[in-house]
């Protein structure tokens, strides 16, 4: 090594340089990490909206709807005066049910749970009903329903305003 | 004369240029055969004569590397019929039966994935069994019970590319074991401390279910998404450990024998 390359680093000025580089290279590794994690939820999907509109009141008579079902994963049900939006996903591992108009129920065909038109579960190894949705009227008497918002029979939400249209 | 003949070849300069050692007739040559080759250096030079006493071993992780061998050369073979989209899967899945010879092909592939959970697991019972998961060995059981979650990881992945109804309701139900996770799923425990006010941090359009399945259920992009885990990700992940593992063996004292 020649005179003009030598450096006059102590051996404190030495380490303090190696800290901050051994801190840059930790940091940008950590970055490069995260964004790679970041990366792995994209910012676009191609599902069904959470919120859709559901047509108008009139367009249903007594009993189970299935016209959402495919597109959105929503079973219309009137029933008792009341209308109201139920989930289609088995509460016990996720699995989808059928609607069996015979027998008046839903079943699921993954692991036998069956619930009634109401969405509660009487039979197989589903621990609690089906969830509904945010059902509501747009101002111009359409239905709104928003999936993004559930109500749960076991917690007493059935009785909340937002669960159900009187009709 | 075949005796000539062999003579003749091993001085050639080809067979030299290949082998830089010796006929394997002494100790030395010997070890430079395991020492000088890339795929046997991670094996040690001189093994216990108990080493290889089957009645010990079982010899599972052998055959339990020799199954991921030949499961990752069919899974090769499958991938040059087998396209990952909604469109195609479930149709070349039924091709790969009835339009391409060798139609057992992808059952070779499945019931070797059956046989390598079967020997990983025996394989685990056997080391757990002679204790041979104490130190110095002990960072090598670590490695081994991270390769046994990925081997139910590379199943539970290559389980949705048939893209049948058992496959996308299979991959359903494990789907939402994610979502049950504590904190990051969005319905598992710890998931609603997480929300201030009216605004949910872990919920399902960001939980890790969703980082999955690339979705809020099981369609399209989970496919894609499993496929790049069955066939790159994970095997990667895997190769990469096998060989720790390997090495490990070896450097933790050679593999264990009765005492």
């Amino acid at each position: 090594m020649s005179d003009e390359t030598k450096t006059n680093l102590n051996r404190r000025e030495f380490f303090s340089y190696l800290s901050v580089a051994w801190i840059s290279f930790t940091a940008a590794c950590a970055g490069l990490a995260g964004l790679a994690f970041r990366f792995s939820y994209p910012n676009v999907n191609f599902e069904p909206e959470m919120e859709f509109i559901a047509g108008s009141v009139d367009d249903y008579e007594e009993g189970v709807d299935e016209r959402w079902k495919n597109g959105f994963g929503v079973w219309m049900v009137k029933l008792e005066g009341k209308l109201f939006a139920l989930s289609n996903i088995c509460t016990h591992l996720g699995c989808i049910p059928n609607w069996l108009p015979a027998e008046l129920k839903f079943k699921c065909p993954c692991h036998g749970s069956g619930y009634y038109t109401s969405g509660i579960n009487f039979e197989g190894p589903a621990p609690r009903p089906l969830e509904r949705y945010k059902i509501s009227l747009t101002p111009e008497g359409k239905i709104k329903v928003d999936k993004t918002k559930v109500y749960r029979y076991e917690k007493g939400q059935w009785d909340q305003s937002d669960s159900f249209l009187n009709v | 004369m075949a005796k000539g003949f062999a003579d003749k070849v091993r001085e050639t300069q080809v067979w030299k240029s290949i082998f830089r050692h010796g006929p394997p007739d002494n100790a030395r040559n010997r070890a430079a055969v395991v020492a000088g080759n890339v795929f046997l250096h991670l094996h040690p030079i001189k093994l216990k004569k108990s080493g290889v006493q089957l009645g010990y071993t079982w010899c599972m992780g052998g055959l339990t590397f020799f199954i991921f061998l030949a499961l990752t050369v069919t899974g090769v073979l499958l991938m040059f019929y087998y396209r990952p989209t909604a469109e195609y899967a479930f149709n070349d899945i039924i091709a790969l039966k009835e339009h391409v010879p060798l139609g057992i092909m992808r059952e070779i592939h499945r019931w070797g994935a059956h046989a390598m959970v079967i020997t990983v697991w025996l394989h685990m019972f056997r080391v757990f069994m002679t204790g041979s998961y104490k130190p110095p060995r002990e960072f090598n059981w670590g490695v081994g019970v991270i390769l046994l979650v990925l081997t139910l990881l590379l199943s539970f992945t290559g389980y949705l590319l048939p893209w049948d109804q058992l496959a996308i309701w299979a991959i359903t139900v494990g789907a939402n074991m994610a979502k049950a996770t504590p904190f990051v799923g969005h319905g598992g425990p710890g998931a609603a401390l997480a929300q201030i006010g009216d605004f949910v941090m872990v919920s399902d359009k960001n939980d890790v279910r969703f980082q999955l399945l690339a979705g809020r259920f099981v369609g399209e992009p989970a496919l894609l998404r499993f496929y790049i885990l069955h066939c790159v990700f994970i095997p990667l992940v895997v190769g990469v450990l096998i060989a720790v593992h390997f090495w490990r063996v070896r450097k933790d004292g050679g593999i264990s024998a009765p005492l």
